[in-house]
């Protein structure tokens, strides 16, 4: 009579080293594993109620400014510095890590009314209300030194604002008209204007480093090409724009932060309707910065709160707020994309996650792939009722909360009107015009 | 200015008046030369024209001769005083003054040219070279497009998006200062130096660096792989030619031969159809090696094995069968190629008659009329001749187009012939179908076989369809009724159905109303499906029986949708059809064909009666076979067993769709589910199928392995913690930066730049 044996191989379930994992033979038999919609279903809600429970933003918050604070650059090279322009012209260098100054220097007689950084991040440059555009070495003076800027030119008119090529020694500074300096020369090396009118911001595109963009108080946000020396479109819109970010990962994209307490999307290449707009804040939008990534963008407001936006997104993903903070004149995604600074009125600066509820620090492999598997459920579930209703909640201070009512109010009777409008005219006579073509007055050419 | 450009204007045509004055001067002047007889006048006019003659015109001043009552100071005589003094008279000495003409051809030139233009305003300027601007730089922009739309679409993207190459610098670098001082250093250093080993750059040889130039590994591999696999094919090949050269037999090769030669002609009538000069030339070479062929007098009877065989052959019959089939190959080899004319021909075939041997010249004989030899496609012929006697017998006769070839003939043929087919096969359909035709099967003649069983089937079909029709009705109707209708043959009967129905039944109740409802739209259903007939056959013979019911209820819900209206309106129809109606008839007709296969209604009442049946609450059955008693095999649980452990269902509320015979209520919905349910669907999908399956594929490893799992879970952005992200880069994605060269042009023309900014200085 043959006996059939039961015989393994012990190389399937024996370790090599006790450091091994140990080896658990499963079965993928989905008969075995039933319920696999609900059983998702409910992981998906643990994780986004978790995700809520462990979304704290906040970080840090960095004093020692004796004004509100009005600019802020990051450093090209180093992560962990960044400076800060103050409202009583002083400039503060700060540390990250250490959360303190560095740092300080009297700049500016009045305001800084901006800072930017050198690409090489070995020297900076300001400008404020005393007309005159100075550099200063990033590092500090030796000892026994005193505090100098490297270089000062004095103009003849308020600089309101200054930015720096990516690439080349070359600076670009606003005021009644856009100059371009040589860093070596005292003059600028052209200059630019279009209209008379004050020019609040300019900005260097990050890829074709030779465009710029500029917004006025004119309401209009111009288009000028370095190389030719000479604009090249302006879009007028509802109310003036603040300022303009370029997108870091897409040449041709710019967002624009308005007064009329939206952001708008462009593509450069077609002005006369932007790609998104982006309401959510109840009050003027200040500042406007885009992650390093190119995917998100986080926008400073007049309404004591930050909010971050998905590019292709109408709506915020995500709004800060402290009972502290004050109107949030600027705001800096740090270039790991993982932190976000804002300077606010109140004279701090502070440091918030980019993603609310991220556990910081160094992750193991299986921390992280339960953090990317609970990201898939959150996705992919993110259109139950319960799931949805979870995620979007944030609480709110009570005057933006009011606001945002009120405003939702005004804006139900301005459609209902319209809708009434076009209901009792003749057809074809009002015509319907979309939410994105509705902000923009004019593209000049 | 315009006033100035006026006066120009002024000038130029006067200018060209005199221009064309100029020529008729002259020949007036000799005119008048030749009129006038006097002698001193002539001689003073002749002066006068020499005068004139060369180009300067002097005129002389009048000479004061008598006292004049207005004298000028500027020695002008007032002989003219009379005379208006005119524009062109002030102009005249401009004619013919030749140190004016430069001054003339200006002022033609200036004619002939259109003003210039004024220039545009600067703003209108300045916006010119804005679009222009604006358009270049947009297209240097638009060079992203690709780069933008593959990131905004990247499944994941991973930042910082170029990797920061490991700089390998070698020890020497880092330690600059570094000598080789010891001898035995030294000496390392000679002897690396001498073997050319990289002394400063430690990691690659002189050779390695040439070597990895050379050829990168994969590219290696590759080739090696393809180099091994043309060897093997190569061997594999030698191998097989070595092996079938051992084969003895002559069968074998014989039939290789021709199969080469078969597939060299087929090869050859498809290159012919596709592309014709190779064809020509591929026909060349055939001609050529036919020509060697004959050349070699390889299948005369001369040959040793021909000799034996024609020895042999007196005897053996297989012998001379091969001798045969040698002889036929012969003369299909020396057979010459057609010749244009026939004169030719025939001496070609009497010089022939002398050369070839005896045993061409005998198959010669036998061949009638013309030379067959000299019959370019006489083997062809042949060919085809056997070919119509195939066994397949084809049923339509084909052997009239002949002039076609036979290898196209073939197909086209068989291709007709199932095109008929079906054009009958359809037209029959069609004449049972419509029931117009008064007898098809009398006019239907047909030589096909096929098409005649199929009549037939049908003839068969709907004569019993005849039969079973007559009965329902007779059932129906009764005895009290007259029966209304001689069976006839075949779908003529069923064509004028509708007309002889209407006839006897001048419907006066209601429920001979429905009953004539329901009879036309058995006859509105299709023929040509005798499945769908059986079950309407059946369902028409149920109703009959609980027929004194019916007869209160005027409108059966339930039947509103099988009943339908164009029956009963036929009823109201006057009896004599109108061509109109029939056209319509025909259209309804050809809809109903077209739409054949998607009965509607009748899928709606199936998929509810399912609803029905699903919604309904199941009975329970506890019943455990083999508990007290015995169980296995074939043994079933006993009926009391099964009755006791039984739970029946307590029947349900009545459905809501019970008394709508249109719409099926689904009465599943629940609402503690519901809460946790997506209610509309969202944006990307389209249809809720899509979204379903989003949502049922698991994605957690419990369901998936390890890979899948981390396949499905990859997050569409990974940043790592302390790295810079720079942005985008021309260099980065392999497009050469436009950028490069920001300042050239403005360093190019900087006079101008500065110029400007002066100027604007000094505005400011």
């Amino acid at each position: 009579m043959k006996v059939k044996m039961l015989s393994r191989n012990p190389d399937n379930y024996v370790r090599e080293t006790k450091l091994d994992l140990q080896r658990v033979p499963r079965n993928y038999d989905p008969t075995l594993h039933p319920f696999e919609v609900p059983r998702e279903y409910v992981r998906a809600l643990n994780a986004t109620k978790l995700e809520r429970v462990f979304a704290k933003p906040f970080l840090a918050s960095l004093d020692g400014h004796r004004d509100g604070v009005n600019c802020l650059a990051k450093h090209p090279k180093s992560l962990a510095t960044v400076l800060s322009g103050a409202c009583d012209g002083e400039v503060r260098i700060w540390n990250l890590t250490k959360r303190n100054c560095i740092r300080t220097i009297q700049a500016h007689e009045g305001f800084v009314r901006g800072i930017c950084t050198r690409f090489c991040g070995s020297s900076f440059f300001t400008v404020g209300d005393d007309k005159t555009v100075k550099q200063w070495k990033m590092d500090g003076p030796g000892v026994g030194e005193e505090e100098e800027p490297l270089h000062t030119i004095l103009g003849k008119t308020v600089y309101t604002g200054i930015d720096h090529h990516w690439k080349e020694g070359i600076f670009a500074t606003c005021g009644q008209q856009v100059d371009i300096w040589d860093e070596q020369k005292t003059s600028p090396i052209c200059s630019m204007t279009w209209g008379y009118d004050s020019i609040s911001s300019v900005k260097f595109n990050p890829i074709e480093t030779f465009l710029l963009g500029s917004c006025a108080s004119d309401r209009n946000i111009v288009l000028y090409d370095m190389r030719q020396a000479t604009p090249l479109k302006k879009v007028i819109l509802d109310m003036r724009t603040n300022t303009i970010c370029w997108n870091p990962m897409e040449a041709f994209i710019f967002t624009a932060a308005n007064e009329d307490y939206n952001l708008y999307t462009f593509d450069m290449r077609a002005l006369d309707t932007p790609v998104m707009v982006h309401m959510d804040h109840v009050s003027a939008v200040l500042d406007v910065d885009y992650s390093p990534t190119g995917k998100e963008f986080v926008s400073a407001s007049f309404d004591k709160s930050i909010r971050i936006f998905p590019v292709d997104k109408s709506r915020s993903r995500e709004v800060y707020h402290t009972k502290r903070m004050q109107h949030v004149i600027c705001v800096k995604w740090t270039s790991d994309s993982k932190y976000i600074m804002c300077g606010s009125d109140e004279m701090n600066i502070r440091l918030w996650k980019a993603n609310a509820s991220e556990k910081l620090g160094v992750l193991t492999s299986r921390e992280k792939a339960a953090k990317d598997y609970n990201e898939k459920l959150k996705e992919k579930f993110r259109y139950h009722p319960h799931i949805k209703r979870i995620a979007r909640h944030r609480h709110l201070p009570k005057p933006i909360y009011s606001q945002i009512q009120e405003q939702r109010v005004m804006k139900e009777a301005r459609r209902r009107k319209e809708v009434n409008r076009l209901k009792h005219s003749k057809p074809g006579s009002v015509p319907i015009v979309s939410e994105k073509k509705k902000h923009v007055v004019a593209v000049v050419k | 200015m315009s006033r100035i450009r006026a006066a120009k204007s002024l000038l130029a045509l006067r200018e060209q008046e005199e221009l064309e004055d100029l020529p008729n001067d002259y020949p007036s002047s000799t005119s008048e030369d030749e009129g006038d007889g006097g002698g001193e006048r002539k001689h003073q006019k002749l002066l006068e024209a020499i005068s004139s003659l060369d180009g300067k015109n002097r005129r002389k001043l009048a000479e004061r001769s008598e006292a004049s009552l207005k004298v000028s100071e500027f020695t002008v005589s007032s002989e003219g005083s009379g005379e208006r003094l005119a524009l062109s008279d002030l102009l005249e000495p401009v004619k013919t003054s030749s140190s004016l003409a430069t001054v003339k051809k200006q002022l033609n030139r200036v004619k002939s040219k259109k003003t210039v233009e004024l220039p545009l305003n600067k703003e209108e300027v300045e916006r010119i070279h804005r679009e222009v601007a604006f358009n270049k730089t947009s297209q240097t922009l638009s060079k992203w497009d690709p780069i933008v739309q593959k990131n905004r679409q990247a499944e994941q993207l991973v930042f910082p998006l170029m990797k920061e190459q490991s700089a390998f610098a070698p020890i020497e670098h880092v330690l600059n200062g570094w000598k080789a001082r010891t001898p035995l250093e030294q000496e390392i250093f000679n002897l690396l130096s001498k073997n050319k080993q990289p002394v400063t750059d430690p990691l690659l040889t002189p050779v390695e660096k040439a070597s990895l130039k050379a050829m990168s590994l994969e590219e290696a591999k590759m080739r090696r792989a393809e180099l091994q696999r043309a060897r093997a094919l190569q061997s594999y090949y030698e191998a097989r030619a070595r092996r079938e050269k051992k084969i003895k037999s002559k069968k074998y090769h014989r039939v290789l031969k021709k199969g080469k030669a078969k597939k060299a002609l087929k090869e050859f009538e498809t290159l012919r159809k596709t592309d014709p000069a190779a064809a020509l030339e591929e026909l060349e070479k055939l001609g050529k090696a036919r020509m060697m062929e004959r050349m070699s007098l390889k299948h005369q009877n001369s040959g040793k094995w021909a000799k034996s065989k024609a020895i042999m052959a007196k005897y053996d019959l297989e012998a001379r069968q091969a001798m045969q089939d040698q002889l036929a190959r012969n003369k299909e080899l020396t057979q010459k190629v057609q010749m244009a004319s026939e004169s030719e021909e025939e001496e070609a075939g009497e010089e022939e008659g002398d050369l070839v041997p005896d045993a061409v010249n005998e198959a010669h004989m036998t061949a009638d009329g013309l030379n067959p030899w000299m019959v370019g496609n006489h083997s062809s012929d042949a060919k085809e001749a056997e070919i119509q006697k195939d066994p397949e017998q084809l049923p339509e006769p084909v052997a009239n187009e002949a002039s076609e070839s036979e290898e196209e003939e073939i197909p086209v043929a068989e291709e007709e012939i199932l095109l008929k087919e079906f054009e009958e096969r359809r037209l029959l359909r069609k004449k049972s179908g419509l029931n117009q035709d008064a007898n098809p099967v009398g006019r239907q003649e047909t030589k096909d076989s096929s098409t005649q069983e199929v009549l037939s089937e049908l003839r068969t079909l709907s004569q019993k369809l005849n039969k079973d029709n007559h009965q329902c009705r007779k059932q129906d109707v009764g005895s009290a009724r007259t029966v209304l209708s001689v069976p006839r043959e075949g779908p003529a009967g069923e064509e004028e159905e509708p007309q002889l129905l209407q006839r006897p039944e001048r419907a006066q109740t209601l429920e001979e109303l429905e009953e004539l409802s329901k009879e036309g739209c058995f006859q509105n259903e299709e023929f040509p499906r005798p499945a769908s007939e059986g079950q309407q056959l059946e369902s028409n013979n149920q109703p009959s029986a609980p027929k004194k019911k019916m007869k209160e209820q005027m409108i059966d819900l339930q039947n509103i949708l099988t009943t339908k209206s164009p029956s009963v309106k036929s009823l109201a129809v006057p009896t004599i059809e109108e061509l109109e109606d029939e056209q319509e008839r025909e259209q309804k007709q050809m809809i109903k064909e077209a739409f054949a296969g998607d009965d509607v209604i009748r899928d709606f009442l199936k998929e509810k009666r399912e609803a029905v049946e699903a919604s309904k609450p199941k009975d329970v059955d506890l019943t455990l076979p083999g508990w007290g008693e015995w169980g296995g095999v074939g043994l079933k649980p006993s009926a009391k067993k099964r009755r006791r452990f039984l739970i029946k269902a307590p029947e349900g509320p009545p459905r809501k769709d019970k008394n709508l015979p249109n719409v099926i209520i689904n009465e599943k919905r629940n609402i503690h589910a519901a809460a946790h349910q997506v209610r509309v669907l969202p944006y990307p999908f389209t249809h809720h199928q899509q979204f379903e399956r989003t949502i049922q594929t698991p994605i957690g490893s419990t369901w998936n392995t390890q890979r899948a799992f981390q396949k499905l879970t990859t997050p569409k952005v990974v940043t790592k913690p302390g790295h810079i992200i720079k942005p985008i880069k021309a260099e980065d994605v392999g497009y050469r930066s436009s950028s490069r060269s920001d300042l050239s042009v403005i360093q190019r023309n900087p006079k101008q730049l500065s110029i400007r900014h002066k100027k604007q200085l000094k505005k400011d």
